[in-house]
């Protein structure tokens, strides 16, 4: 049993249950931010967002810099709370929500900075932690998170102290926490930073077979050209949304250009 | 702050129940506080285990096991060494490590709270217990200031240490004359001053602190190592935090006994950054923090006891040296590359499609 096929498996008996059969409508978004505005202070960061990501979704959030993606995300994963409007996850609100094993995430800037004194495999157990709640890790959750280090290729450095790793070795092991969650929905802030080129082909094919699994990805990238090859839909971020839609859509449209403001213009104008 | 040797050793014999006392002998012996009928059970215990040390002492022809109080310090450092570097372990890795260092200071307000009611209306109460609630109320406040300003902040910590420590010297101040004579005993820590209700209480304490965090390890870790990722995954980190902070003031009060308010902070801070430096994995750098805390703790009193100097001090410059060493360990073992990189796999991409 694969970790991709146990989330697939997990989304199905997720979905068989409590929800209407086969009922794609407003009820089954993942996601749904209405009319949302917020700001750290009196200037808002992001300003009359709608957006709904359905269940099944590969949804990418492009955008310069300072453009609210990361607060976007936070807005909907309930880190933070509108000023206005409403986040909801899974149909609650999402600072309400608290179903921990429905979300997986992997941030943007690698956390374990600190000398902080713990392995790979430690850290990919947390994956786990919304399961087992205040219990011990069975054989099988071990299992899980065995078979999440093979799948990003990171099973030799199981017992590696993780801050003595290259920032590309640590996204791994993140990106194996979040596998290791089995989550219905996953949440990811620039995941490729820092790592090998390579590696993030092989990435983003992973997210894709999780996608046809049943999982909903929700990706924030600032690399235009992993979006396009990747993400069946994209929106594009500036304060407010420019652009929503398919993303071959999107390639043709001048979006990008109006979010990026003329003097960045370009694909990859954005660093 | 230390105990001349000679005027210890006779108060010692004076005060200290001989090994074979009953019960009834301690609970006389403890002055009859009002909690005496709720800890009978752990006089109990602790007469126990001051028959085990006894026999043991007859059995080494150790000198420093003759004594109840010896017997009484032992046990309480035991367990100082096992809960100071347990909630250390989670306070350092935050960068808190200055929060256990507030904390003592504000005890000490509390300590000086439960003498002056005791001076004022003859309550007979432990100073520790009003220690207990004044720091963990202080705990509380630190991370509710924190929640609000969305930051530890050094300014708020330092404002919150001065004003228990200054809350305190006041009102001792207040209510000198008798009174001033038991401070240094808390404020530099005393092996001799450990009564049977005291030990009681650090039990109690110690009971609190091991079971909570054996309890929530999973989230307190997680909240640890990732504020962000644990929030995301459904776990409350505020009451986490409370939680957390509420321990450590736990902590504090119940090593400062033997260690005092000034010195208390080392135990939650030295043998963590001790372990972190010989230490893989998390669980490894918690259990090898206790063993050097225990080390510390055990030769700490030991040379304490012959060298005829304060037991907090000692302890704390054992425990120094320990991570001196514990650096040196670390840095050996990375000159010989103990790393060596394994080889990384490719990411498997077929895996989740299968």
């Amino acid at each position: 049993m694969t970790t991709g096929e146990n989330a697939g498996r997990v989304v199905a008996e997720r979905n068989g249950q409590g929800t209407s059969p086969g009922a794609a409508g407003e009820g089954d978004a993942v996601i749904e931010l209405s009319d949302v505005t917020f700001g750290y202070t009196a200037a808002p960061v992001i300003e009359d967002v709608d957006l709904a990501v359905e269940a099944g979704e590969y949804v990418a959030v492009v955008g310069p810099n300072g453009s609210g993606k990361s607060t976007l995300m936070k807005l909907m994963l309930g880190l933070l709370r509108p000023d206005e409007g409403e986040a909801r996850l899974f149909g609650e609100p999402s600072h309400a929500f608290d179903d921990g094993e429905r979300v997986g995430y992997v941030s943007q800037h690698a956390s374990a900075a600190k000398e902080m004194p713990i392995t790979v495999r430690e850290v990919v157990k947390m994956g786990r932690f919304p399961h087992v709640g205040f219990g011990r890790l069975s054989s099988d959750d071990w299992a899980v998170v065995d078979e999440a280090l093979a799948t990003v290729g990171m099973s030799a450095f199981a017992d590696r102290r993780i801050t003595r790793l290259s920032g590309g070795q640590r996204q791994r092991a993140f990106i194996a926490r979040s596998l290791a969650g089995e989550a219905d929905l996953l949440v990811l802030d620039e995941p490729t930073v820092g790592v090998d080129a390579e590696s993030v082909e092989a990435f983003y094919d992973l997210l894709e077979s999780l996608n046809d699994d049943g999982i909903t990805v929700l990706l924030i990238e600032h690399d235009l050209g992993a979006v396009v090859d990747h993400a069946d839909r994209v929106v594009c971020l500036n304060r407010e949304v420019y652009f929503d839609g398919p993303t071959d859509e999107f390639v043709g449209s001048d979006a990008l250009a109006r979010a990026f403001g003329a003097a960045a213009g370009v694909l990859g104008g954005d660093r | 702050m230390t105990f001349p040797t000679g005027a210890v050793r006779a108060l010692a014999a004076a005060v200290a129940d001989p090994p074979t006392a009953s019960p009834a002998a301690i609970l006389l012996q403890s002055g009859g506080s009002p909690l005496d009928p709720v800890l009978a059970p752990i006089y109990f215990l602790l007469e126990l285990w001051s028959l085990l040390m006894a026999a043991l002492g007859d059995a080494t022809g150790l000198e420093l096991l003759r004594y109840g109080f010896m017997h009484r310090a032992i046990l309480v450092g035991l367990c100082i060494g096992v809960m100071a570097p347990l909630i250390g372990t989670f306070l350092v890795h935050r960068q808190l490590a200055l929060i256990g260092d507030a904390l003592a200071h504000t005890a000490f307000a509390g300590v000086a709270v439960g003498l002056f009611l005791n001076g004022v209306f003859s309550l007979g109460v432990s100073p520790y217990l009003t220690a207990v609630v004044v720091a963990v109320l202080a705990a509380l406040l630190i991370e509710v200031i924190s929640e609000v300003t969305d930051a530890y902040n050094d300014v708020s910590m330092a404002i919150v240490l001065s004003t228990g420590f200054a809350l305190g010297t006041v009102l001792i101040s207040l209510n000198a004359g008798g009174l001033a004579v038991g401070i240094n005993q808390y404020l530099f820590g005393n092996l001799a001053t450990v009564s049977a209700e005291n030990a009681a209480i650090l039990l109690v304490l110690f009971g609190i602190i091991v079971a909570t965090v054996a309890l929530t390890r999973n989230q307190l870790l997680y909240v640890t190592f990732d504020e962000t990722a644990a929030e995301v995954s459904g776990i409350p980190v505020k009451w986490y935090n409370r939680v957390m902070v509420m321990l450590t003031a736990l902590v504090v009060v119940g090593a400062m006994q033997i260690m005092g308010v000034i010195l208390v902070a080392a135990m939650l801070v030295v043998p963590v950054a001790g372990a972190t430096q010989v230490s893989r994995s998390f669980t490894g750098s918690l259990l090898t923090s206790v063993v050097l805390a225990e080390l510390a703790v055990l030769l700490g009193i030991g040379f304490s006891y012959y060298g005829e100097a304060t037991a907090g001090g000692v302890i704390v410059l054992v425990a120094v040296a320990i991570y001196v060493v514990a650096v040196a360990v670390g840095k050996v073992r990375e000159a010989r590359g103990d790393d060596a990189a394994p080889e990384l796999g490719g990411i498997d991409a077929d895996d989740g499609a299968a």
